[in-house]
């Protein structure tokens, strides 16, 4: 496969690239979906392909082939430099890339169970038909249950000599339970609203236990149309690990891509709240906060060898104490604010060009726990699973949703509350956070499901998450 | 003139590997094969130069079959090569035959005249990165110096659809979209910004400079907005803004699943929405750009599904048709775990231009876009988002000034509701949003509840 991706590269430079890398990827996908003890979707997929990436002057080119043949890489590479000389009609200042080692490698991720290998069809699809006969069983109109599962084959070549082949394993699952009342839905996920995901085989689905778990959401979206609503005003807030996931990935994970910092999404994705010239300065929240972006946790859904650039994975401080100090980067951004490449640049399949995504951006564990914040909170709400989220082009200005929430009085756990949302800015919710739960309940949630990009991109981001407390929160938006 | 498949070298292609796929699988399992093969390109722009530009060749193969009574097992692959395809065939079969038997399969389609739809351009099919340059080259210049952001793609791909029950169907599609954003410079150093979108079978119909000015006099006219109260504002949403919303009712309410399992408002028969508001599903429209058939090889026809503000109709694949004892619409995207989707939603236009809407606003907001828009119960059909690239004040019908970008929290239903639009523009357009496409005009709507502003 190496000659294929070589073969690009090279007709790519003879059609005039200063720089030119290709990647060939084959990727075997499956999803399977049940719904109230039916198995309604079972999709299978192949993909394979090359993609490459021109760079002539100041302007890149990409395209892509889904031909396996030295005739259709070396058209894919004349191709991508075609396009990158149509590039620069529209051109831009001089473009530098960072240094990136020469890299011969082999890397994979490892597994106990591969999903699709050593374990069978009719046992993956049965787990998912009895989860959701429980839900039903509970007596629950509309159970749930689905798994994803990715085997990711990679061959890349650069024409500065880097020849790196990787293999990733990756999989998953949810099950959600949704009770119907007069004039509206609840529902509860397990683990969490998108699953829980990584680089991992299916010993990471067994551990999940939905079967087990499929009563007790259940019984919590019936209870649920019963409950209280979640009263509006502002109040200590305690968040769970999962729907802490969502708050780092949405206004601090987007909020740090370099590209959207220079404006590279500004039409689509959008920008960031935070300017390059305060990065080392700028409180982005309280001391307590420490947030890295590394993508060498084992098992985590953000990690790999090397990325889609081939520059290695690493571990990078975003903030540290408080203070924003790193951001997401690849090796067109990263010189443009005087850094080296974060090893962040990946793309979704061969058809795709690379971009900076998120990698394990995470909250670092602190010294409280989540039984602590209940004990030390007189009047609060505690939240946990995201149900909605949404957030402006700055990431700045969020309102989040969740599943779940409970009255905190006293210190104690009271009723249950429907329909919970709460809202704020970026910096100053961050600012607000006492109180961050500890190494022992440090979780490395996994999203699947990231949009980023036009033509649209779905990116696999991890997220270490720990519960943690924020004061003076509004609540109860509507 | 109409499109002769037979002589279309796409089409002979996909219908000899469709064929070929059928043969193998022969009597062991009825089949559904389909083939797709096109060229897809987007070229991008941000800080008034082209970024990121890319292109691809697109071809898979898609199969899905049934064993027995309704074991049911689809698989797809990018490589149509004869060893791949025989490999796809037998992993399906395979697959299959470890599945329960689905007593609800509903069946395959039988072979059915279908609509003479060619949504198809020549030009734009064929359109090289130097065209699409000039589209983007002409909105950036537009600006007069003002940074610009956006993209200019062109798509085209030709689909088969072939079954053991004996279909055989083909078609072809042409896009091109423009969608950018021109941002003028602000004294608090935040850029105005303002956009234009312009969606077409043709690339010839994408006028950069005319879009470029639009979003160009958007940006200038933003800079120095006011910040505003939430509360309860009438507007005039501007198409964009109403296709965002749009997309909620037609994914979560008309879809005949949801409504099957009672998340859904619709009430059929009842009068739901005001009576200014029409809402159909139709492919079959030139102005459209979807297929003549559905994922199971349906025919699609018009569907109506709001009309005069009483809500008719429901998106059905055939299984949720088949639970209703109703004729399938052509509304399947091959997902039953999903349902039926209205893919080419129209919502009817009315008499008045924009500029009457905006003059038949007492106080109120006229907004471009909203984004990030996500939906917190499908029952209520409540969605919160925000504003983006323009939002105006509207006074005695005028526009005074620039407004801050606002969050909302609205039930979509509750604002169409009766009584609740004021006006309907007549300036329907095709746009592109997150869940396809929408032909819509501006709505005047008498309230829009915005729950926040830029302090939270």
């Amino acid at each position: 496969m190496f000659d294929l991706a070589q073969a690009a590269v090279e007709a790519a430079l003879a059609a005039g690239a200063r720089y030119a890398d290709a990647r060939l990827m084959i990727v075997r996908y499956e999803q399977m979906a049940a719904r109230n003890g039916v198995v309604e979707d079972l999709t299978q997929t192949e993909t394979a392909g090359i993609g490459v990436r021109a760079l002539i002057g100041s302007s890149w080119g990409f395209h892509a082939t889904p031909e396996l043949s030295d005739e259709a890489a070396r058209r894919a590479g004349r191709q991508a430099a075609a396009v990158a000389r149509a590039s620069a009609r529209v051109a831009g200042p001089e473009l530098e890339l960072a240094p990136a080692p020469v890299v011969v490698d082999s890397w994979s991720s490892t597994w106990e169970e591969h999903p699709l290998d050593d374990v069978s069809l009719g046992e993956r699809a049965d787990q998912l038909v009895a989860v959701t006969e429980a839900i039903a069983a509970a007596g629950v109109p509309v159970g749930q249950a689905s798994h994803q599962i990715w085997d990711t084959e990679k061959w890349f070549v650069s024409s500065e000599g880097s020849r790196i082949d990787q293999r990733l394993v990756e999989c998953g699952a949810v099950i959600d339970a949704t009770a119907i009342g007069d004039g509206e839905t609840q529902r509860r996920s397990y683990p969490g609203v998108r699953g829980q995901y990584g680089t991992r085989g299916w010993e990471l689905v067994r551990e999940l236990d939905l079967l087990g778990n499929a009563p007790r959401i259940a019984e919590e979206a019936q209870a649920l149309l019963r409950a209280p609503q979640c009263p509006s005003g502002t109040t200590t807030l305690i968040l769970g690990s999962e729907q802490m996931a969502l708050q780092i990935h949405e206004s601090i994970g987007h909020a740090v891509e370099l590209d959207r910092i220079l404006g590279w999404e500004a039409a689509f994705a959008g920008t960031s709240w935070l300017d390059p010239a305060q990065l080392g300065s700028l409180r982005y929240g309280s001391e307590i906060m420490n947030v890295t972006a590394d993508a060498t946790l084992p098992g985590a859904l953000g990690s790999f060898g090397y990325d889609d650039e081939g520059v290695p994975a690493q571990r990078v401080d975003i903030v540290r104490d408080g203070t924003w100090v790193g951001v997401l980067s690849g090796r067109d951004s990263a010189p443009l604010i005087g850094r080296e490449s974060g090893g962040m640049v990946r793309a979704d399949g061969p058809a795709r060009l690379p971009m900076v995504r998120m990698t394990n951006v995470g909250l670092l564990p602190g010294d409280s726990s989540l039984e602590e914040m209940i004990a030390a909170t007189d009047d609060g709400i505690y939240m946990d699973t995201n149900r909605s989220w949404s957030i402006d082009d700055k990431r700045l200005n969020f309102q989040f949703g969740c599943e779940i929430a409970w009255e905190v009085k006293d210190g104690k756990l009271g009723r249950m509350l429907r329909n919970p949302t709460y809202t704020g800015i970026g910096p100053q919710f961050w600012a607000s956070m006492d109180m961050v739960g500890g190494p022992d309940e440090w979780r490395f949630w996994g999203t699947a499901n990231c949009g980023k990009g036009q033509p649209m991109q779905v990116g696999h981001t991890g997220h270490p998450s720990v519960p943690a407390r924020f004061a003076d929160v509004r609540v109860g938006v509507r | 003139m109409a499109w002769d498949a037979s002589t279309d070298e796409a089409a002979q292609a996909g219908l000899e590997r469709c064929e070929a796929v059928l043969a193998k699988v022969g009597a062991r399992a009825q089949a559904l094969v389909t083939f797709e093969r096109g060229h897809s390109a987007l070229t991008r722009f941000a800080n008034s130069r082209i970024h990121q530009n890319v292109a691809s060749d697109e071809e898979h193969v898609r199969l899905r079959v049934i064993v027995g009574e309704g074991q049911v097992a689809q698989a797809t692959t990018t490589r149509t090569d004869p060893e791949s395809l025989d490999r796809l065939v037998e992993q399906t079969l395979a697959a299959a035959a470890l599945r329960p038997a689905d007593p609800e399969f509903p069946g395959l389609a039988e072979p059915a005249e279908l609509a003479d739809v060619d949504h198809w351009d020549d030009a734009t099919a064929a359109a090289d990165p130097d065209a699409r340059a000039a589209v983007v080259a002409d909105f950036v210049a537009a600006g007069d110096g003002m940074e610009s952001a956006g993209y200019c793609s062109t798509d085209a791909a030709v689909h088969v659809l072939a079954t053991s029950t004996g279909i055989r169907c083909t078609s072809r599609y042409a896009m091109a979209q423009l969608d950018g954003i021109h941002r003028a410079p602000t004294a608090a150093g935040v850029p105005s910004d303002g956009y234009a979108q312009a969606t077409s079978q043709r690339l010839a119909d994408l006028d950069g400079g005319a879009a470029g000015s639009v979003a160009a006099a958007k940006a200038r006219a933003g800079v120095a907005p006011i910040e505003l109260d939430p509360g309860s504002y009438e507007v005039v949403l501007e198409p964009k803004a109403v296709a965002a919303l749009l997309l909620f009712p037609a994914w979560l309410g008309f879809n005949a699943k949801a409504h099957q399992e009672g998340t859904s408002f619709v009430h059929l028969g009842e009068q739901q929405m005001d009576e200014r508001i029409d809402l159909w599903d139709d492919a079959t429209d030139p102005r459209a750009l979807g297929r003549p058939y559905d994922a199971e090889g349906t025919p699609k026809r018009r569907l109506d599904l709001v009309r005069a503000g009483v809500t008719v109709g429901l998106a059905h694949d055939r299984r949720t048709a088949r639970l209703a004892g109703v004729e399938p619409t052509g509304s399947s995207i091959g997902n039953e775990s999903f349902g039926g989707y209205p893919t080419d939603l129209f919502l009817g236009a009315g008499h008045q231009t924009r500029e009457e809407l905006i003059a038949s606003v007492e106080r109120g907001l006229l907004v471009t876009d909203l984004w990030y828009n996500r939906i917190l119960d499908p029952k209520t059909q409540v969605v919160t988002g925000l504003t983006r690239n323009g939002l105006f004040l509207i006074e005695d019908g005028q526009i005074t000034r620039p407004v801050q970008n606002l969050r909302y929290t609205q039930s979509v239903v509750a604002a169409l509701g009766p009584g609740h639009v004021l006006g309907v523009g007549d300036d329907a357009v095709l746009v592109s949003n997150e869940g396809g496409v929408v032909h819509c005009p501006s709505l005047h709507l008498a309230a829009f509840a915005f729950t926040g502003n830029a302090r939270g």
